[in-house]
């Protein structure tokens, strides 16, 4: 119990001695025991700030609803500390932490109207009369649900169940929230709708928001940061824009937005593209000098017919697939690799797109090259 | 990896804290239902366990001397060395009626049941609850009522023969009551519901598209049900056989009211050690025989249900 | 799913069709020869008896075979009869008591053993809950009347109090089983929510828990109280003397030449048994 901190990354802590930290999590390990042993969660360290819209990002399966249900303390962890601020909660019972969770089902008491739900949590923490009568009103206000505060749970829509699931978390005013998944059962009209909801009562409450998601979009949008997970490890935190343009490994590449691969060599800062090509890039901590591979996402490249000519990169046409706003042009270069290029649609008669069997050219935007950790 | 000297507990404690103290609380939660059965169920029966190795009393009771006699009165049936022969031959056919009796009943309720739970479980749904409801209601109506309607039925003064007489078919009553036919009508009457439960229950899951199917592949009716339905509500049809088995071999009230003094079952000739045969030890003895019995049953029933269970 | 067309055996002469044959209209593989007809004769089988004990329940006559008349007579004789009021007090008294008793018990206990993982104990609790329903009720009774005549010669005691234990251990898995049954299908998350919104346990199961589970408690209650209501075979072997219930009675009263009062009893018996049992279907049929 010394050090307040371990985490992973050296810039992560950097800004953590700069801003207030909500929730610490500190090298926590998760074992379910049953017939096999499932590592849930295998030494992660985070911490989220104050104040932050803080994203777990993952597949199903990767540990991310696991990690919530700890800090709510819903399950003790097996290993390693979770703390609010400074202090140890790890041996408090979810009805002692001023932590509240919005749940992906929602679970709304059935037996009591909407007011009454939004009133419980405040009636457990024994607040006068008045004020959670107050409280309750000034939550419905909130999420706009004013007439509808003496209906049963049931009887009210899917996006309506939401709103009520967030004003009762959030009426007894938590230190942080936690959302699990709570916008996967809504269609995506209306999920669009409260995504932007979200962050206003977010940005309103001025609560630290942990929302967990397998939506790569979702969290692109909403979050001030990201944590990338998989298989019960954090892969990356940072901005939504970092995460995207300069994620560390193949599987944050892959999980969110496309990609090309490409081999390359790297040599002091610059990299040598197998296919052709030579750019200066940043290069990540922990990789040396030799043969890497390099992302470039579909859209940092454009494409044209005819032969390459200097700064170019000769292809083949393999394939040409309209989508609406964009087409993407299946490649296939010199080297053998597959690259993928996403043009933006110009009105028609514009300049047309390579023809399928043609030959191409390839010019990779400047600082489009990134160099990934394995 | 490093040490985890972070951690303000060793690794696995707190869930280990939280699980010991789970087990605690339900096991406290369990101990008012615990506490009651063992003193009113669960209990006695080892207690009779002892009494079955005693000497029986005088009028009824033990004697807290060690004997072998019950165990011996119930088994020696089949000695013929032993002088109680005339004994062995009474328990026998007993034992023999009960069996036969139960074994007829279920292959009776077999035969009627299953029609029925099919006619009910193919019924449209706002129906079913209805038919379900009918066959549930004499389940749970009391049973000795429910023997006594049967008695009202087949005595020789009862409605059965008070119709026969009238068409004609017979010139005087039948006599149907105090026969085994009797006890058996009244066992099928009574535990009916036992096997429709059940059977419904399979028939209810039941993929109709497979019988489809079957159809589809040139299947007659009776060959999609004999190949493709029977082999599928083949676990509800076992669970119902057992479910009107175990409780006919048991039957007290039934064979009590339609059999008469004369044509005992398993059930009565126990009750008669504990009254006019002053004999405890051999009375606890039989009820043990009859109890290991019923469970070899259940346990066969335990392990088709499980097996359904593993299949679906 | 199931279909809304009418169930219409088309077993006419179906024209020699070449390849195979779907029958035009009404044809459903749910319908197989004959089973109608049986299924109707059970129904039939199942209730006539009923209505027969019924009907001469109302026989202003001394005959149990010829009608003479309706008359309440039967009614009034059973409920001016001592012996049968006596009874049927002693009847409600236990299986009011033991239902009571059994149900709490089972509450707790249905709370200790469902939504759980494999804890220390978990079979062997399951196990001995259920117990009284796997066990012939011959010979618990036989056993009953084994320890509580020896309890009963020690302490000379003999109050209802073996009456009441006896019903209560088997109606500890009657009212289990709706009780449990409830409890399985109510959502986890709804006391994790409670517990989340600063509820401590207690809080938790008197706001959430029980209100939810309630309809399965009033069911078990009630199922409980029926199974008590019509024991007579353990009654039979654990009374003192003095101590009939209705069911006892009655079979006491078989043994003698039988009246129409009887009936009267019995169809008492039933219209309070279809009553309750009409109520705990539509407690366990109805979800919310």
């Amino acid at each position: 119990m010394t050090s307040q901190t371990a985490h992973a990354e050296p810039a992560e802590a950097a800004i953590a001695d700069t801003t207030a930290i909500a929730v610490d999590v500190d090298r926590v390990s998760k074992i379910f025991r049953g017939e096999t042993e499932v590592r849930a969660l295998d030494d992660v360290s985070v911490g989220i700030r104050k104040n932050e819209f803080f994203t777990l990002l993952g597949p199903s399966g990767c540990g991310k609803t696991t990690l919530l249900r700890l800090i709510a303390g819903f399950e003790p962890p097996t290993m390693g500390a979770i703390r609010l601020g400074t202090r140890d909660i790890s041996r408090l019972p979810p009805n002692q932490r001023p932590i509240n969770t919005v749940f992906q089902n929602y679970a709304l008491f059935p037996h009591m109207s909407v007011a009454q739900n939004i009133a419980f949590g405040l009636e457990m923490l024994g607040k006068p009369k008045a004020e959670v009568q107050r409280t309750v009103d000034e939550m419905l206000r909130l999420v706009r649900m004013e007439e509808l505060k003496n209906r049963r749970t049931s009887e009210i829509s899917g996006g309506q169940q939401q709103r009520v699931a967030l004003a009762r978390a959030l009426a007894p005013h938590p230190e942080v929230l936690l959302l699990d998944e709570p916008l996967s059962a809504l269609d995506l009209k209306l999920r669009k709708d409260m995504q932007i909801e979200l962050k206003r009562l977010q940005h309103e409450t001025g609560i630290t928001f942990i929302f967990v998601t397998h939506d790569q979009e979702e969290a692109l949008t909403m979050s001030d940061r990201v944590a990338v997970m998989s298989a019960g490890k954090i892969l990356q935190v940072g901005r939504p824009r970092d995460i995207y343009e300069r994620p560390a490994e193949r599987f944050v590449a892959n999980f969110i937005g496309e990609s090309n691969f490409l081999d390359a060599t790297l040599s002091g800062g610059t990299v040598e593209l197998a296919a052709g090509g030579r750019f200066d890039v940043r290069v990540p901590e922990g990789v040396r000098d030799g043969a890497v591979s390099v992302l470039v996402r579909p859209e940092h490249a454009s494409v044209r017919s005819g032969e390459a000519a200097e700064g170019e990169t000769g292809a083949t046409v393999e394939n040409v697939v309209y989508s609406g706003e964009a087409t993407v042009v299946h490649l296939r270069l010199a080297t053998g690799e597959a690259m993928k290029i996403r043009l933006a649609n110009a009105p028609q008669g514009g300049e047309a797109p390579p023809q399928t069997g043609g030959a191409a050219a390839i010019r990779i935007a400047p600082g489009a090259v990134t160099v990934l950790k394995d | 990896m490093s040490a985890q000297a972070e951690t303000p507990f060793p690794p696995g404690a707190l869930e280990r804290e939280a699980e010991t103290a789970d087990t605690r609380r339900r096991w406290l939660l369990s101990l008012p239902a615990i506490a009651i059965i063992v003193c009113a169920a669960a209990g006695p029966l080892l207690v009779m366990v002892i009494y079955s190795f005693l000497t029986p009393g005088d009028y009824g009771n033990v004697k807290w001397e060690f004997s072998l006699e019950g165990w011996m009165n119930t088994i020696v049936q089949r000695d013929i060395f032993d002088d109680t022969l005339i004994w062995a031959d009474a328990h026998l056919s007993i034992f023999w009626r009960s069996f036969s009796l139960s074994l007829i009943t279920t292959i009776l309720t077999l035969i009627i049941g299953v029609p029925t739970a099919w006619f009910v479980a193919t019924q449209p749904p706002g129906r079913r609850e209805f038919w379900l409801f009918l066959v549930t209601v004499p389940f749970w109506t009391n049973l000795l009522v429910r023997t006594i309607a049967i008695q009202e039925l087949i005595r020789s003064e009862g409605v059965i023969n008070l119709v026969l007489l009238k068409i004609g078919i017979i010139d005087e009553p039948l006599q149907m009551m105090f026969t085994d036919f009797a006890i058996g009508f009244g066992m099928t009457y009574v535990y009916l519901p036992l096997m429709v439960l059940p059977v419904y229950a399979a028939v209810d899951k039941l993929d109709f598209r497979l019988v489809e199917a079957a159809h589809d592949l040139y299947a007659s009716r009776w060959t999609a049900f004999r190949r493709v339905i029977l082999p599928l509500i083949k676990p509800g049809i076992i669970a119902g056989s057992i479910l009107v088995f175990v409780p006919c071999l048991g039957a007290y009230v039934t064979p009590r009211v339609l059999g008469g003094g004369k044509n005992l079952m398993f059930g009565n000739l126990i009750e008669l050690q504990f009254g006019a045969g002053r004999n405890w030890p051999l009375g606890a003895a039989l009820s043990l025989m009859l109890m290991a019995a019923v469970m070899v049953a259940l346990i066969f029933y335990v392990r088709i249900t499980s097996r359904e269970k593993a299949d679906g | 799913m199931a279909e809304t067309t009418t169930p219409t055996p088309t077993e006419t002469a179906a024209p020699a069709l070449t390849a195979p044959r779907r029958e035009p209209r009404g044809y459903s593989v749910r319908s197989l020869p004959g089973f109608a007809v049986i299924a109707i004769f059970t129904f039939f089988a199942l209730y006539a008896p009923i209505l027969i004990l019924v009907t001469y329940s109302f026989n202003a006559g001394t005959s149990l075979a010829i009608w003479e008349g309706f008359s309440l007579r039967w009614y009034y004789q059973a409920a001016a009869n001592e012996a049968v009021q006596d009874a049927a007090i002693r009847s409600l008294y236990l299986a009011f008591c033991a239902a009571t008793i059994a149900t709490v018990a089972a509450t707790m206990a249905a709370l200790a053993t469902t939504r759980t993982r494999r804890f220390p104990g978990k079979t062997m609790i399951y196990a001995l809950i259920n117990q009284p329903l796997m066990i012939p009720e011959i010979v618990t009774a036989v056993a009953l009347l084994i320890v509580f005549a020896a309890i009963k010669v020690w302490t000379g005691h003999t109050s209802m109090i073996y009456l009441i234990a006896a019903h209560t251990a088997f109606c500890v898995p009657f009212a289990y089983l709706p009780i449990r049954a409830r409890l399985e299908t109510m959502d986890n998350t709804l006391e994790t929510a409670a517990q989340d919104l600063y509820a401590s346990r207690w809080l938790t199961f008197r706001r959430v828990t029980l209100p939810l589970m309630w309809p399965g408690i009033v069911a078990g209650l009630m199922l409980a109280f029926v199974i008590s209501l019509d024991d007579v075979v353990i009654t039979e072997f654990v009374k003192s003397a003095g101590q009939e219930t209705i069911p006892t009675y009655m079979l006491g009263q078989l043994r003698r030449v039988v009246t129409p009062e009887v009936n009267a009893i019995s169809t008492v018996i039933l219209m309070a048994g279809v009553i309750l049992v009409a109520l705990f279907f539509r407690l366990t049929s109805r979800r919310r």
